[in-house]
């Protein structure tokens, strides 16, 4: 009786652990909403996002420098990571012995679990400067280096290690009697990685991505060092930038006797929270179509 | 030459794969010599000299952990899966040695020999594409070429009618029976001279079973079948020459019905009474 009785405590326990964090989440939403209200009233949600103007003593709160901000530094981050992770992953799963496998695996996790500043550091030493010495001059630009190639590279790096993880667990799971049964076909190792390993894990894979591309598009301290934080709508990847996250950890508690400033602050994290909400929900959508 | 084409019935032209490297196939015997197998420092198998006759059902019979699987998979290489595996001896595969192949060898003697898996295993993508693959990876291409392909094997084994008209929807929907087939038609498909057959009816119903051992007498007119199979009974209904094998060794290897009923070894009238498994 006891034990039935213990069973039933424990689980209403976790069901109500699982709803408080569940509201969490709709919490945060609404507290966001809240705050950033006050300026949705001054100005409209449109203009809000649209325009390129950045002068809070001016009263001209225009997002759209920021926002492009995100989605250029996340794009091109992506855009770098998710070959390279595919290609270590398969390498890592379908290829290498399994000594090397015991050996590679230890340097993920630590990687994986490297704190973003060390990669803000090593972007600011390594490939600021490169950036500035090399691939400016290489297509005649003159660039201080803190741009959004800098900040693409160092998040793209950041998140190679969480990526690779991921794939090769989602690889791991593909039975080996799948393999064996393209292999017996006699497909090489490539072939049976392109069209089953791949074809297989699709679903996965999308999942691993936009996991990343969350963590992407909120990563905050290795950008700051990196990106220039200049209020302007990049138009290439050799301009600074200053994506919605260093936005809000640079100026919140700052200038906050501004009128409206807070509230600006909390509408660009408002966006953010909703980008990211936005993305999960419709790669469900596109999960659920690839399953199909 | 046309019997190991079959292709070439559907187009009435060259068969599909003029170019491969065994330009004979009519003469590819399938042999082991002295054929020893260690796995991470034990040996599987020992010294094991074993002749795979054409056209006909070979089965190999034996106890649990024999090692019957691994000399059926060392056929085709796929030991080389298994981590720490190492090979000795001969296999040979008319003037190639299979246990020296090398990779690029390997894909090219997998096509000549095919298997059939034990448990139904349909690739993540159609059910026309599951039979297409195999050419698709051998270089063939063209619609209506792989259309002929993919209607000819899957009335060889009986699928046709059953799918004809969902061919584009995923393999993984049919039955276990009807993928078995599929698997066998796809192994079919690229032309090989051999199949192996690692208890590929033990997954299935009664009914599917028979319809799997129905077909592969059916096809020992066009292939040579080696299968692993765990019930005697099964391999005293199919079998043509038979393999039994005790503690990675052969024990004894002759016509079935001599092995069968009037067996020469003391192991193999043990074994075929029953008194050990």
């Amino acid at each position: 009786m006891r034990r039935l009785a213990k069973d039933r405590l424990a689980g209403h326990l976790m069901a109500l652990l699982t709803i408080t964090s569940l509201l969490l989440v709709v919490a945060m939403g609404i507290g966001l909403y809240l705050k950033a209200a006050p300026i949705l009233q001054e100005h409209s949600l449109w203009e809000l996002l649209s325009a390129s103007e950045w002068k809070p003593m001016k009263n001209q709160f225009g997002f759209f420098p920021f926002l492009m901000g995100t989605l250029w530094v996340s794009g091109l981050a992506l855009l770098i990571a998710i070959p390279i992770s595919l290609l270590t992953a398969i390498f890592l799963t379908e290829y290498a012995h399994s000594m090397v496998r015991r050996f590679v695996f230890p340097f993920l996790d630590i990687l994986a679990g490297l704190p973003s500043v060390i990669y803000g550091v090593w972007g600011m030493l390594l490939i600021v400067p490169w950036v500035s010495n090399v691939a400016g001059p290489w297509v005649q630009r003159n660039t201080t280096g803190y741009t959004v190639l800098a900040c693409g590279i160092v998040l793209g790096v950041t998140i190679i290690p969480l990526l690779v993880s991921l794939f090769i667990e989602i690889f791991s799971n593909v039975s080996h009697e799948l393999r064996e049964a393209t292999f017996a076909l006699g497909a090489t190792k490539w072939q049976t990685a392109k069209h089953v390993v791949l074809r297989k894990t699709a679903p996965g894979i999308v999942a691993a991505i936009v996991l990343a591309a969350s963590r992407v598009m909120g990563e905050t301290i290795a950008v700051i060092m990196v990106c220039g934080n200049l209020a302007i709508a990049p138009g290439s990847l050799l301009d600074a930038c200053y994506p919605i996250p260093a936005l809000i950890a640079n100026n919140y508690g700052e200038m906050l006797s501004m009128p409206l400033y807070e509230s600006a602050l909390m509408f660009a994290a408002f966006i953010l929270f909703f980008v990211v909400l936005v993305f999960n929900l419709f790669s469900r959508l596109v999960l659920k179509k690839i399953k199909e | 030459m046309s019997k190991l084409f079959p292709h070439s019935l559907t187009k009435g032209k060259e068969p599909f794969f003029v170019d491969h490297k065994f330009p004979h196939p009519e003469n590819l015997r399938l042999s082991t010599h002295a054929l020893s197998v260690y796995i991470g420092g034990n040996q599987i198998l020992k010294f094991v000299n074993a002749e795979i006759p054409q056209n006909k059902i070979t089965c190999i019979i034996g106890p649990s952990g024999c090692g019957k699987t691994t000399l059926l998979r060392t056929f085709n290489r796929l030991v080389d899966t298994i981590e720490g595996v190492k090979l000795e001896g001969v296999v040979m595969l008319g003037e190639q040695n299979i246990v020296t192949a090398s990779a690029s060898e390997l894909t090219e003697i997998r096509r000549v020999i095919g298997l059939v898996p034990q448990r139904p295993c349909p690739l993540p993508m159609s059910i026309y594409d599951n039979i297409a693959y195999g050419c698709r990876i051998h270089g063939i291409s063209g619609r209506k070429k792989l259309d002929a392909v993919v209607e000819y094997y899957l009335r060889a084994v009986g699928l046709w009618d059953e799918v004809k008209d969902r061919l584009h929807s995923p393999a993984g929907k049919l039955s276990g029976g009807q993928q078995q087939r599929l698997c066998l038609a796809r192994s079919l498909a690229i032309e090989p001279s051999y199949l192996l057959a690692d208890e590929s009816t033990s997954a299935l119903d009664p009914i599917s079973s028979r319809t799997i051992e129905e077909l592969f007498v059916k096809l020992k007119k066009d292939y040579s079948i080696v299968m692993v199979t765990h019930t005697l009974r099964q391999a005293k209904r199919i079998a043509d020459h038979v393999i039994f094998m005790y503690m990675g060794e052969v024990i004894e290897e002759g016509d079935a019905q001599q092995v069968f009923n009037n067996p020469k070894h003391e192991l193999t009238r043990k074994y075929l009474e029953g008194s050990f498994s």
